[in-house]
């Protein structure tokens, strides 16, 4: 049983069909990769996963449960959590703040525990301090927990991004192009972090992005997308070689000449 | 200049200094105005006294034991013998408590509400229509009120209905924001603003089918809550009139009940509006302020938090407006007026959005602004005009002065004037908001 399901979903603005009968499945535990040119329609497919648009056709089942015409806050509690590609941080709160925020879903206090601060909120704010520093030590940010989070450093902010993303404890974990901007190096980091989220953590990942080597380096399945629809999926090495894909990255030259080669 | 003012504060607030300080004006304070009751001046170096305790470094006890000198002692002693100056500190403290509701909505999560007012006058004519005699006067025509109505309820209904003015207050809160709330921004703010003239036209105009609001004339009189009972009384009288000069009357009392009323309220008011803001719901309301749709996607509900961000802010306004409505023992539509609405905002920008202390200093600066100082710069101008006294070089008479210009009446223009200067000059406000900094043990570097 796949982890999350969508069969022929169909997103469109006006006359135009940004995501066109994406059927896509994803199994628990992995790391999958959407690829596609620009304007293929990843993030709007993210959109459509995560409540933010309402698909005019298709079912999106996540553990089994349709995902169709929820908020976008019932599918974080369901267990999805997201990042974004360009980062959405809360500029003028704490780094730890934000990360607090992130656990927005699992925190029980109500009003009334918290104008009494009763112990059940003072045990829960301590608990969710502790898990918001192990998650800060987890994505490797050190000594920045009473920064604000718009005063850090691009690399640090997509990090805040993943760490307030980890704090909900999702099942799946959805990535909008985590790595956008940043040099080799770091995105050799990242590379390492998102095993180490999927290793440790047992989060299954599914990813937007544009960097080849990242996608190639860590995916262990590919799907790729263009003019809304998917046009290949498979392993790094079957997406490497796919006409289609090249056609579509590269035009019908290419592709052609691609196909000669072989 | 500016090193050396800066230098000279830094040295004034180590050791001892600040508590010598505070004391000073606490004490030239409490002397000057015993002696003048009437004087501005006076009272304004008493009310520096809280702004040092807050800014100044001294040990928390300190802190707290000259608060309540000068709160529980010093105030209602000199409001004795000045009964404004209890005034002024009881509207300095409703209107803090506004601004504090108004802080949560537009401060902390970030919706524009101009029509704030309609909350205050929500609990303000709970308890004047329940607390006067109106109840009785139903089908009577407005202004001819027989006689021999009688108060629908007790006195001591009162204390509930400071409950009720609360609930009822964010009831409303709730029902204007499930409508209102699918629009953002500016669209907010005029929604907003359309539903405060429309409660204070429903109280103008409400006094027919039948006489709920009495209309534009108002309610009165309305019942304030009883004063404790005579022995309690006699006992603050033996103390209290040795030191006053003079028999300390019903009324005064009153006046002294309301202050620490007004006090307690807003003591409440601080301790809820502090609390929630470092709490998930405060974080939540930030969270969408900054961002909704990052907000949203971390499962924090849009609705359900906007919703709690409207009844919180207006039940501190349900609150002070049962507790004005009882102090003025009369309530008219005048007195909910747009112009509230944007007084109370004014008083958040000066003080700083979202930051909790500066929303108190903004309240009672133009609080004080409103109904101390420009006055007196109105008599000040009066006084001129009716002297010989000429302004030397330009040779021109004080007496020739128009009698147009009369500052009392340019409230408008001072607050239009404050919004301006603080948008380019300290957007931030005069206490900008901090966030709390906690102890992370992180080894520093």
């Amino acid at each position: 049983m796949a982890l999350l399901q969508t069969n022929n979903v169909v997103k469109r603005f006006g006359g135009l069909t940004a995501v066109n009968k994406m059927t896509f499945s994803l199994e628990e535990g992995r790391i999958v990769s959407i690829i596609g040119p620009n304007g293929a329609g990843k993030t709007t497919f993210f959109n459509t996963l995560t409540g933010i648009y309402t698909p005019e056709e298709g079912q999106i089942k996540f553990k089994d449960h349709s995902l169709i015409g929820l908020r976008p806050d019932q599918v974080a509690a369901t267990g999805i959590a997201r990042t974004f590609q360009n980062i959405r941080l809360f500029g003028s709160m704490t780094v730890l703040e934000n990360i607090l925020v992130g656990m927005h879903i699992q925190l029980k206090q109500s009003a009334i525990d918290t104008v009494f601060r009763s112990k059940k909120f003072n045990a829960e704010e301590q608990e969710a301090e502790q898990r918001a520093k192990d998650l800060m030590s987890f994505v490797g940010l050190k000594n920045v927990g009473n920064e604000l989070a718009r005063n850090l450093p691009y690399g640090g902010q997509r990090r805040i991004e993943i760490a307030r993303a980890l704090a909900a404890n999702p099942t799946l974990l959805l990535l909008d192009e985590p790595t956008a901007g940043m040099n080799p190096n770091e995105s050799e980091d990242a590379i390492k972090l998102f095993r180490r989220i999927r290793d440790e953590k047992g989060i299954t990942i599914l990813m937007i992005e544009h960097d080849m080597r990242v996608v190639m380096g860590i995916s262990e399945h590919i799907s790729v997308m263009d003019y809304g629809e998917k046009i290949a999926e498979g392993s790094p090495a079957e997406i490497r070689s796919n006409t289609r894909v090249i056609e579509a990255y590269l035009g019908r030259g290419a592709a052609v000449a691609h196909e000669q080669k072989v | 200049m500016k090193t050396l003012f800066s230098d000279l504060y830094k040295k004034a607030n180590t050791g001892f200094w600040p508590i010598a300080i505070a004391f000073a004006f606490l004490i030239i304070g409490t002397i000057t105005l015993f002696q003048n009751p009437r004087s501005l001046g006076a009272f304004l170096i008493l009310m520096t006294t809280p702004l040092v305790l807050y800014f100044m470094n001294m040990p928390m006890k300190i802190k707290v034991f000259i608060g309540l000198l000068l709160i529980i002692i010093v105030l209602p002693v000199i409001g004795i013998k000045n009964i404004f100056i209890l005034e002024v500190i009881f509207q300095m403290a409703v209107f803090s408590a506004l601004a504090l509701g108004l802080n949560i909505v537009i401060g902390m999560a970030g919706l524009l509400d101009l029509g704030y007012v309609a909350f205050y006058a929500v609990g303000a004519y709970a308890w004047a229509i329940f607390g006067s005699k109106q109840m009785s006067l139903l089908y009577s025509i407005p202004g001819a009120a027989p006689a021999n109505a009688e108060f629908f309820l007790d006195a001591r209904w009162f204390w509930l209905f400071l409950f009720l003015g609360v609930g009822l207050a964010a009831l409303m809160g709730i029902l204007l924001g499930l409508p209102v709330l699918r629009v953002k921004g500016d669209y907010l703010a005029i929604v907003t603003l359309g539903f405060g003239e429309v409660i204070r036209v429903l109280a103008l105009n409400l006094d027919k089918p039948i006489n709920l609001t009495n209309g534009p004339q108002g309610i009165t009189p309305i019942q304030r809550p009883p004063l404790p009972p005579e022995g309690v009384l006699m006992f603050f009288r033996s103390f209290l009139e040795p030191l006053v000069g003079h028999e300390v009357s019903e009324a005064e009392f009153y006046n002294v009940m309301f202050y620490f009323l007004a006090l307690i309220i807003i003591a409440i008011v601080i301790v809820v509006a502090t609390r929630l803001e470092d709490s998930r719901i405060g974080r939540a309301w930030t969270a969408i302020r900054e961002d909704e749709t990052a907000a949203i996607a971390m499962g924090i509900p849009l609705v359900k938090m906007k919703l709690a961000a409207f009844a919180a802010g207006a039940s501190f306004a349900g609150a002070m407006g049962a507790l004005y409505a009882a102090n003025r023992t009369f309530v008219s539509p005048e007195t909910f007026s747009f112009q509230v609405s944007i007084g109370v905002l004014t008083m958040v920008i000066l003080g700083g959005l979202g930051s909790i202390p500066g929303v108190i200093f903004g309240a009672s600066a133009v609080t004080l602004l409103n109904i101390q100082i420009l006055q007196n710069f109105s008599l000040y101008l009066s006084d001129l005009r009716q002297s010989d006294a000429v302004i030397p070089i330009i040779n021109f008479a004080w007496k020739d002065l128009s009698t147009q210009l009369d500052p009392a009446k340019y409230q408008k223009l001072v607050f239009g004037i404050i919004l301006i200067l603080m948008m380019i000059f300290r957007p931030a406000g005069l206490i900008p908001a901090v966030r709390r900094q906690r102890e992370l043990g992180e080894e520093k570097e």
